[in-house]
């Protein structure tokens, strides 16, 4: 019973809730996890999965290309992914070329490579274990132009030292130089971009991780075209999950993925309630609507 | 010292937006105008230093022209220097198309700015066509024809079809036909709903990751 209104229902006043309290149900269901540090557990799914095991089987040395198609918009959600793919290239000793073609990328680059290679990988050196070749505008055609020819369009790294003074650079000619491509983002352009105009002509493997927006326009693409896709932070969750897996000193890191699973899942339980509950008071009103139609009532 | 100022700003331009939640307010005003000039600003200066400077200025030698230092000689340096013709010329009719596109912002001469719109629409289409056809459609085609010998494959098939049939409308949806397209409709239901529950997702990781902020990195209440 609703005391303003005495004459309108339960049902009714939870068909005329206001948004707003909605909105302080679904804060609380957030906060609340994240000040008792709640998380989950993940499994690793095929999908994700099958990106962990192509990095996993890469020889020691091979050339690894990871393409930062974001901005600080996304970076909740992209970058534990970047964190854990970077984490899981270090430890294999892999070759990381890391360019950008969003202009918001080149300092998200910067960030990655003080706070993941130069902090928990000292030992690695610039240019010859990593390079930042920034941000190139031109989207689709950039991949278009250096699947032929990369000098053409990088000619200096992110630091203006000349690419062929680069010692990683030296044995590359284009993107077929790459044994793996991987587009972290999940806008345009992006790992949609790298599939059909870097992966598909060059016969490159292409992996990436994608926003769970985007993740869904993806999926046609697996498993031929695109060899693995880690999906919104449950797939950036499980990959820090199979990583910790395989490399259990990784535990004691940072892995923002999975301890923000917990306020995810609570808060999609509160989600699930209220569309429930909607589904609910829609149909019970639509049944008295036709129960008072078929009396010959007045429509309340 | 630094980092506590910066994040004091950080956390009230998140407050000031999440304030809209309850309703729109100066605050809100405030942040979200102040957050289209950032970016703004952002783009223009990053697009300028990534395109018009290297490509179109420094080709051209028009950075050279108004006494930079260490400018690189261009096409125009070339041309009435050396008396050759220098490939970079051709960014003179690229720097001519943007201006072209620039002409929208007047209405008598905005006509012309459709010229260069056609130019980029047509030299897009023909580029990739053949890489969209082959990738989006033949690839796709080609990995949708499976044995049916799984589960899986049965589901892509079937839905992939009845897809199809629900989206032509050259014949009545009746009988199997009908049948069909409303198999059809059920599953594209079912990827609409798989969308909206990865879009929640996405904005809760987003909400969580300011939370996170402002309980954690702010107020510093997280373990």
């Amino acid at each position: 019973m609703n005391p303003d209104n005495p004459k309108m229902g339960f049902f009714e006043t939870i068909a005329n809730i206001d948004r707003r309290v909605i909105f302080l149900f679904i804060g609380f269901a957030v906060i609340i996890p994240v000040l008792l540090s709640f998380s989950c557990t993940e499994e690793a799914t095929p999908i994700v999965q099958a990106v962990y095991d192509e990095i996993e089987s890469l020889p020691e040395g091979s050339k690894v290309l990871i393409s930062f198609d974001y901005g600080p918009s996304t970076v909740p959600e992209v970058q534990p992914m970047i964190d854990a793919l970077l984490r899981h290239s270090c430890e294999k000793n892999l070759k990381m070329y890391m360019m950008a073609l969003w202009g918001t990328g080149h300092n998200l680059i910067s960030e990655s490579m003080q706070d993941i290679i130069e902090k928990e990988f000292p030992h690695k050196i610039y240019g010859v274990d990593y390079v930042n070749l920034g941000y190139k505008a031109g989207n689709q055609g950039l991949i278009n132009v250096i699947l032929t020819d990369m000098k053409k369009m990088y000619t200096t790294d992110a630091r203006g030292s000349e690419i062929d003074a680069v010692p990683m650079m030296v044995d590359i000619r284009n993107l077929k130089s790459f044994d793996l491509i991987l587009s972290m983002g999940g806008g345009f352009p992006g790992i949609k971009e790298w599939v059909l105009f870097g992966g598909d002509p060059g016969n490159i493997p292409v992996a990436g991780g994608a926003t769970a927006v985007s993740a869904p326009l993806l999926y046609p693409y697996y498993p031929r075209q695109l060899l693995g896709l880690l999906g919104g932070i449950k797939g950036a969750a499980e990959y820090e999950s199979a990583l910790i897996k395989g490399y259990p000193k990784f535990k004691t890191h940072s892995h923002p993925a999975i301890d923000m699973m917990g306020p995810q899942t609570v808060a999609h339980i509160v989600i699930v309630f209220f569309i429930v509950i909607g589904n609910i008071t829609f149909f019970i009103g639509r049944k008295r609507e036709e129960g008072e139609k078929r009396e010959g009532g007045v429509i309340k | 010292m630094d980092s506590v100022f910066s994040h004091t700003i950080a956390a009230i331009l998140t407050i000031g937006i999440i304030s809209f939640l309850y309703k729109d307010n100066p605050l809100y005003k405030f942040c979200e105008s102040l957050f289209i000039g950032v970016s703004a600003g952002y783009w223009f200066v990053q697009q300028y230093y990534a395109n018009l400077l290297p490509k179109l200025f420094d080709n051209l030698g028009i950075t050279k022209l108004v006494g930079a230092e260490n400018a690189p000689e261009g096409a125009l340096q070339a041309l009435f220097l050396e008396g050759r013709l220098d490939d970079n010329l051709l960014y003179l009719i690229a720097g001519v198309l943007g201006v072209m596109m620039l002409l929208r912002l007047s209405p008598k001469i905005g006509w012309i700015a459709r010229w260069p719109l056609a130019f980029t629409v047509g030299s897009s289409a023909g580029l990739y066509f053949i890489t969209y056809f082959q990738s989006n459609a033949m690839s796709q085609l080609e990995h949708t024809i499976l044995p049916l010998n799984s589960f899986n494959n049965l589901v892509l098939i079937v839905g992939t079809v009845t897809g199809i049939i629900y989206f032509y409308f050259s014949k009545e949806h009746k009988g199997v036909f009908g049948g069909a397209a409303k198999v059809g409709i059920y599953f594209l239901m079912i990827t609409f709903g798989a969308s909206f529950g990865y879009t929640v997702m996405s904005r809760m990781s987003l909400l969580i990751g300011r939370i996170d902020f402002l309980f954690g990195t702010w107020l510093g209440l997280v373990k």
